[in-house]
Formats: structure tokens, C-alpha cells, sequence
């Protein structure tokens, strides 16, 4: 079954919705590739919770979709991994190393949004991302007005498209 | 649910049938928890290997009993080209095809008992159990 990809504001969602066969992930990487490129996504979440196995190809495939798609300009993030399935993972020795996770699509979008924030200092002032002591540098006014100018972009695009805000829909457990 | 199960592997579709099979067998035969997905997991990685090793095999999933021990045995086997040095094949990371090289040491680690046959030309049979704890 095809993934469907919901476009959230500068994310893309994918949500896994059943089991996947290798074809299945093959082409969720190519949609992945397109959309990226076609909406200038900066982040993409997929949402793994109904996986009820990862195993060495499944675990290949993501991280080989999460470095596409970062030489595309977009971080991935991997979320709703199952606690037996993160067990089977570990025994078998499977990493996720250089992906993105998190807990849940919520935390998955919190992880994106402090990426995307860095992003624009980088961008804006070619600037690292922490300061000499260390820590995290904080959007700066011109980066805030920047976001805040895409979210009101977003928002007015929503009204037209019908997109709900992210909490609102329903993800299919 | 019969007491065994025969999934014929030739594309992805029966991996992931051999996966659910194992699950709903390991479920009936009183797994529980991790157990079912590190089985499923197990039987992922083997049905796999005959799909990309061999091109088509079969997955045979039943019950095991032995002496006062109970619990699942899984057998993959193919009639494909057949694995030449097994202990190289079982070291973790190696590949023939730039995989992970994970799949074999990895089944192996996953479940309890875990044996290989294989010859030349003539195939390669792999037999995994675990045990009711
Ligand atoms: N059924 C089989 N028939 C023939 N050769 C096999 C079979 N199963 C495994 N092999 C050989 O053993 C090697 C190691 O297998 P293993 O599953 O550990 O790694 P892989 O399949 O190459 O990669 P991965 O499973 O991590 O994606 C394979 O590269 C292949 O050469
Ligand atoms: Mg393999």
C-alpha cells in the first residue's frame, strides 16, 4: 500500500499505515524525493508506530531515505518506533545512526521546528550553532519575524487548502 | 490456526505473510510481548535472504516439542546457489551484496537455537527455534 504524505506548513508527514513491503518503501522514498523538491519542504516525519517489524532492510531503507533527503535539503525524522520493536532492533544490532527520532509525531515536529530554527540562524548570519559558551543560540528577531511571516503564509495557505493543524487530524493508529 | 505453517517466498509479499504466520503461531503457542516481534523479526531476516540470495524458497513455521520443552521452530529453505564459507557468511557485517551483513548473525542472536546447512549448488536450509521460557 502507498504511504500517503500530508504537507504540514514547511513539513512533509508520512504515515506508515500498514505493513510495508520493500516495494512499498521504495517508492515512499521516491514520493519523499518528489515532494521535497516540489514543496521545498524543510522536514520530513515518518511515522513508523504501526511497524510491526523493522528489520535489516527496513532499517536500511530509512536511513537511506533520511540521507537522500538530506543531500535535498530536508531532515528526516523517524517517530512512533514500538518498544518491542526497538528491543528486536538493539539485539540485532540495528542503528538508526545519523536519523532523526523521536517519540511521537508531537515530538517529531518539536525536534523539526528547533532544527529549522538553527537552520535560519546558519543561514541568516552564517553563524555556528552555539555560541562560544556553548549554548544554543537563540533566533534573533529578523529570524522570528521570519517564521512568524511563513507561519501566516502557511496559515492563509491552510484556509485555502483545508489543512487542519497538526494536533487536530487523526493519524491512523 | 493449523500447527504448521508453509509460506512460499518469491516476492515481498511473502516475507511479510512468513512474519504474520510466525506471529499468530508464536501468539497461540503462549509468546508473549517482545518475543512475538524478535520471532517475527527472525523470520524477516531469513525469508529475506532467500528472496535476495536464492530467488525463491519456502518459510515453514510449527510448534516445537522436546523433552519438557515447548516452543517455535522456524525453517527457511531454498534450492538456490548456497552458501560456500558459513562462518564467514555468520560474522556480523559480512556481505556479498553491500547489505548490512546483518541478517544471519542477527537471526541468531534473536531467537535461541539456530542452525545452518548449506551446500554448493544445491541450497541452503536454515533451522531456528525458540523456547518457552
Ligand atoms: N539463503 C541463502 N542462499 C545463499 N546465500 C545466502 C543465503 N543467506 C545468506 N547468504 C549469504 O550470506 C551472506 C550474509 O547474509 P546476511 O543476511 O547476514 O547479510 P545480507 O543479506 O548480505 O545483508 P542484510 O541481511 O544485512 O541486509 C549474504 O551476503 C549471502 O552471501
Ligand atoms: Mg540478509
Amino acid at each position: 500500500m502507498r504511504v500517503p504524505i500530508l504537507k504540514q506548513g514547511d513539513y512533509l508527514i508520512a504515515s506508515v499505515q500498514s505493513v510495508l513491503s520493500d516495494d512499498d518503501l521504495r517508492l515512499l522514498r521516491d514520493d519523499l524525493a518528489d515532494r521535497v523538491g516540489r514543496f521545498r519542504s524543510r522536514g520530513v516525519i515518518i511515522d513508523v508506530t504501526v511497524l510491526d517489524v523493522i528489520d535489516s532492510f527496513a532499517t536500511r531503507t530509512l536511513r537511506s531515505v533520511a540521507h537522500m533527503l538530506k543531500l535535498r535539503g530536508a531532515h528526516t525524522v523517524i517517530v512512533g518506533i514500538q518498544p518491542d520493536v526497538a528491543f528486536a532492533m538493539v539485539q540485532l544490532g540495528l542503528t538508526l545512526a545519523g536519523v532523526g527520532t523521536a517519540l511521537d509525531l508531537e515530538e517529531g515536529l518539536e525536534y523539526l521546528n528547533g532544527r529549522s530554527h538553527r537552520l535560519h540562524e546558519h543561514r541568516a548570519f552564517g553563524s555556528r550553532e552555539e555560541d562560544r559558551l556553548g549554548h544554543p543560540v537563540r533566533p534573533t528577531r529578523h529570524t522570528q519575524e521570519h517564521h512568524a511571516l511563513r507561519a501566516h503564509e502557511e496559515d492563509e495557505k491552510k484556509l485555502f487548502s483545508g489543512h487542519a493543524s497538526p494536533r487536530s487530524l487523526d493519524y491512523g493508529h | 490456526m493449523a500447527i504448521e505453517s508453509r509460506v512460499r517466498i518469491s516476492d515481498t509479499a511473502g516475507i511479510v505473510t512468513a512474519r504474520q504466520q510466525g506471529r499468530t503461531l508464536a501468539l497461540e503457542l503462549g509468546f508473549e510481548g517482545s518475543d512475538l516481534t524478535v520471532i517475527a523479526t527472525a523470520i524477516s531476516e531469513v525469508a529475506r535472504n532467500i528472496l535476495d540470495h536464492a530467488k525463491s524458497g519456502e518459510v515453514i513455521i510449527s510448534r516445537y516439542q522436546h523433552g519438557g520443552k515447548r516452543g517455535i521452530c522456524v525453517i527457511a529453505c531454498d534450492t538456490g546457489p548456497g552458501i560456500a564459507d558459513i562462518e564467514q557468511a555468520m560474522q556480523y557485517g559480512y556481505s556479498t551484496r553491500n547489505g548490512l551483513g546483518i541478517g544471519l548473525p542477527g537471526a541468531k542472536l534473536l531467537m535461541d537455537e539456530f542452525h545452518i546447512k548449506s551446500t554448493v549448488g544445491l541450497g541452503t536450509t536454515i533451522t531456528m527455534r525458540k523456547w518457552m521460557h
